[in-house]
């Protein structure tokens, strides 16, 4: 039995270093169940840091062959914002193919995908899960999970970008007055179609303003986003 | 047909290029009349083209452009957020699982088949990219437009009058809209499609065996 994401997303919000990111990672991968969950990110004085379940003889080798001039995960990502599955990379030049079967080789997976991430003043990040796995098998993995591996692939960029340096303290994330109401009506059990007719909102907004709210809030979901809008003193109820 | 390019691809489109920023100019500074800055070559740019955004081009036989659009994830700054909060009752909408989408621009003269093929792109995106929204500004000619060929937006708030009002409006996807969108741009959702992983690669090859 493995923690729930909730707990997991609990133990990234007070986090304090890249040991306690390791410590999420790895929690997160057993989570999922897949063999490997990496974040790598690279700070706007261009110093790099990175957490992840890679074996330390694949990281030992991907820094001794420089496979990061050649690795089309990377060429995917950089200045990017749309996640990648592996399979829409190109993987058909000779080194390129060379790269692949030693990442294989050394337990990396067949399958992957990737989120990249953009943060403030050149600050840039890549968020992978990659397995073993059949096509039919990780086509449907990466359907299930794309949008909560995309969210949490910006949650460890919100925790990195405050471990820059010089940065002051992360302020609590603040919700506007609309937004508070509307969490606040869940919070007190309304449906969906009620608090969009209270708001005066059509249920589409109001699924926007939610979608907003449980990003800001770090959030796994709508539920979870409103117990961490209550214990965080931004609604009452 | 449909193009996908961030603009740190641009430059290997030099006319498609020269030819969308242009086709902005006289859009939003010429008949709109809206206060945007356009330099020496005639390009309406502004600091979110700076970003590296990704743009969706309607691309014509000869090269040149027939329609754009851009992409940002409002999990970054994005204009949305940057100028348009009285439009969204004051909500910051931030989120990787909402891109914005600005400059929506047809060319003088464009069919209403262009910003057809330009919403079917909209909808690759969604669908493609797991993304769950799209929150877009546009100008008020549009919105008959975007109802005309089965479009329409959730509107969240419109300021200024007549054809000068500017609307802030979401979108999520349907089959069912995207089917009354491939019919008025004349494109099979096939094609559509092809045109998407021709961009970003497709999903079917066996991986290591695509060559």
């Amino acid at each position: 039995m493995t923690p729930g994401v909730e707990t997991i997303l609990e133990d990234l919000e007070h986090a304090t270093g890249v040991e306690d990111l390791q410590q999420v990672i790895q929690a997160l991968r057993d989570h999922f169940g897949v063999d490997h969950m990496v974040y790598h990110w690279v700070n706007s004085d261009g110093d790099q840091y990175g957490c992840g379940t890679y074996s330390d003889a694949w990281v030992a080798r991907y820094l001794e062959k420089d496979y990061l001039k050649i690795d089309p995960v990377v060429y995917g990502c950089y200045q990017r914002f749309h996640p990648v599955d592996w399979k829409r990379l190109d993987w058909s030049s000779r080194a390129v193919r060379q790269f692949q079967v030693d990442a294989i080789e050394h337990g990396v997976g067949n399958q992957g995908y990737s989120v990249p991430v953009r943060g403030p003043n050149g600050q840039f990040a890549m968020f992978t899960v990659s397995h073993n796995a059949e096509d039919d098998a990780w086509a449907a993995f990466a359907e299930t999970n794309r949008r909560d591996l995309i969210l949490i692939a910006y949650f460890f960029n919100q925790k990195a970008l405050e471990f820059e340096p010089g940065r002051r303290p992360e302020q609590t994330p603040s919700l506007s007055p609309r937004e508070v109401e509307a969490m606040t009506f869940l919070a007190i059990g309304y449906s969906r179609a009620q608090v969009a007719q209270t708001l005066s909102i059509s249920e589409h907004t109001l699924r926007v303003y939610i979608e907003s709210a449980r990003f800001k809030l770090g959030a796994q979901n709508t539920t979870h986003a409103v117990a961490r809008a209550i214990s965080r003193g931004l609604i009452v109820v | 047909m449909l193009k996908y390019l961030y603009a740190d691809q641009l430059e290997d489109y030099p006319k498609l290029r020269d030819t969308m920023f242009r086709d902005r100019a006289d859009q939003f500074r010429d008949r709109l009349e809206w206060d945007v800055s356009v330099d020496d070559e005639g390009h309406e740019r502004d600091e979110y083209d700076d970003l590296n955004p990704l743009y969706v081009i309607w691309q014509r036989a000869d090269g040149t452009h027939g329609g754009s659009m851009r992409f940002l994830p409002t999990a970054e700054a994005c204009m949305v957020n940057d100028h348009f909060l009285d439009l969204t009752d004051g909500v910051r909408i931030e989120s990787p699982l909402i891109w914005e989408c600005t400059r929506f621009c047809l060319a003088r003269g464009a069919a209403p088949s262009v910003a057809a093929a330009l919403m079917l792109a909209g909808g690759e995106i969604l669908e493609g990219f797991g993304i769950r929204h799209l929150v877009g500004v546009f100008d008020a000619r549009m919105v008959r437009i975007y109802r005309r060929i089965g479009a329409s937006p959730t509107v969240l708030g419109s300021s200024g009058q007549g054809r000068n009002a500017i609307s802030v409006g979401l979108w999520e996807f349907s089959r069912d809209a995207q089917a009354k969108v491939a019919e008025q741009a004349g494109i099979s959702v096939e094609l559509s499609r092809m045109w998407f992983e021709q961009a970003f690669g497709t999903i079917d090859a066996p991986l290591a065996l695509t060559a």
